[in-house]
């Protein structure tokens, strides 16, 4: 290695000498030719941005569509979907921003407008969270949620989720039955927990144990929890799922994430009033 | 000329592999190895930068100050990456998020700047062009052959199409996890290094 490098140096320096003649570098020349090299540089790569924007945030919403139907169970993330199946089945879903502090919609607010993530993140658009397990530090002032509503009728709806899991933060969707309080599916789109241990939030047969498990105890407090070991059948063991195998602390996560954003810091305010309307 | 193009484009696949014998670039080789499809996205989007790096660079090497060379060098590596880093988010979506920051950072691969500053600098534009390609593919044969073995003993498939059946769905094989992590890789690499240098004795180090 050494001596490769050190014949490399050699051979340089004997080229260097015979066939490079060396530039004028006076100072003016060395500044044009950084300035003309910055210029082009710049164009290139805002070039490149501005024209493959469209593009970009075409695959980004996509994605969030995507992950809002496995949630929803209305997609398979095995299946290839086209564009055109894809809006099919998101037509059922309606996307609604919600002001989490009162639960009220914001009819008058394009869904499309706001993004939570970079809200949560902004003093003016978030409030800093009470200290929690979730370890959620700001939460937005409003967010957005989809209700899947075909045919009119509430079916579902789908609720935007994220907290500590061991590595990192995890980001997902929850969607519950039109009780809201029956999962319907829970998937997370976005995590560095271990691939094999944590990262198994994503398999399949640990996500089919979900569905019909209740999240909202007797009291109206949700007490879903990721158990320790194995957890019973849905019928036996409905607050309950089995716990990741050697992933206690993105298992705790999952708990805490869920608890949070069911309770009056989340999506509380949200669920209650979709409650007394339905009861009205 | 034609045994020289042959040379400098075929030289740093085996004989000279810039992974293998110069031990460079091994950050993203152990990052993105995890499977087939990033490591095919990886070692495209690494032959593009340092292709289009060296012809760039040589293309303007009467023209660089000497003593800002370095500098200009990582200027046009960097732009090249972001522009790549932007198309793979436009066309290629679900594997540049895999990819996540280890685009970025193909612009701290020593592999393109060594080629940019070793060879680039001293050699016409055409010469330079077909160094970066067979550089590019030098780093893209280990990549290409380290994802292949991760992701059949890690995950037990092959391009997403399963290939050993698991233990865990009716089948015998038991993925092994440590492939999944990032130090499944040193092992991957260890081993290549071992049977080239076996059968290559001249790339051992001396004592």
């Amino acid at each position: 290695m050494v001596q490769v490098l050190a014949g490399q140096a050699a051979r340089r320096t004997r080229i260097f000498d015979r066939s490079r003649t060396a530039p004028v570098t006076t100072a003016r020349y060395i500044l044009a030719f950084a300035a003309a090299v910055c210029l082009v540089c710049a164009v290139m790569v805002s070039g490149s941005a501005v024209a493959l924007r469209d593009l970009q945030a075409a695959n980004a919403e996509q994605e969030r569509q995507r992950n809002v139907l496995f949630a929803a169970g209305l997609a398979d993330p095995e299946e290839e979907l086209s564009d055109a199946d894809m809006a099919e089945r998101f037509a059922a879903v309606r996307a609604v921003v919600v002001d989490l502090e009162t639960g009220a919609e914001l009819p008058e607010v394009d869904p499309a407008s706001v993004d939570p993530l970079v809200e949560a993140g902004i003093t003016d658009s978030s409030r800093a969270a009470p200290e929690n397990l979730a370890r959620v530090r700001r939460v937005e002032r409003r967010s957005v949620v989809y209700l899947v509503e075909p045919g009119g009728a509430l079916d579902a709806v789908v609720l935007p989720v994220r907290g500590q899991g061991l590595w990192s933060v995890l980001y997902g969707y929850l969607a519950l039955e039109a009780d809201l309080d029956t999962v319907r599916g829970l998937t997370f789109y976005e995590h560095k927990e271990t691939p094999g241990l944590g990262g198994e939030v994503d398999n399949p047969n640990w996500k089919a144990l979900w569905p019909g498990r209740q999240v909202f105890g007797t009291a109206g407090e949700p007490i879903i929890e990721v158990a320790r070991a194995a957890a019973g059948p849905v019928a036996e063991d409905p607050h309950r799922v089995d716990g990741l195998a050697g992933a206690t602390m993105t298992s705790r996560g999952v708990t805490n994430l869920l608890r949070f954003w069911l309770a009056e810091n989340g999506f509380g305010p949200f669920l209650d009033r979709l409650r007394s309307e339905a009861a009205d | 000329m034609a045994t020289e193009t042959r040379r400098v484009l075929m030289d740093p696949l085996i004989h000279n592999n810039p992974i293998a014998l110069q031990v460079l670039g091994i950050c993203s080789a152990l990052a993105v190895t995890t499977g087939m499809q990033t490591s095919v996205v990886m070692s495209a989007a690494v032959v593009a930068v340092i292709a289009l790096s060296n012809l760039s660079v040589s293309l303007l090497r009467n023209m660089i100050p000497t003593n800002i060379r370095i500098i200009v060098q990582l200027t046009i590596i960097a732009s090249l990456v972001i522009v790549t880093d932007q198309i793979l988010k436009a066309y290629v979506y679900e594997i540049s998020k895999q990819l996540s920051v280890f685009v970025g950072l193909i612009i701290t691969n020593c592999i393109i700047m060594g080629r940019a500053e070793a060879f680039a600098m001293q050699n016409p534009p055409l010469k330079s062009l077909i160094d970066g390609i067979g550089n590019g593919m030098g780093y893209a044969a280990i990549l290409l052959v380290v994802g292949a073995a991760r992701e059949v003993f890690g995950a037990g498939t092959f391009w997403g199409i399963p290939v050993l059946p698991l233990a865990s769905e009716g089948g015998w094989f038991t993925p092994n996890g440590l492939m999944s992590l990032s130090p499944g890789a040193f092992f991957v690499i260890g081993f290549l290094i071992w049977i080239l240098r076996t059968f290559r004795p001249e790339q051992n180090e001396a004592e």
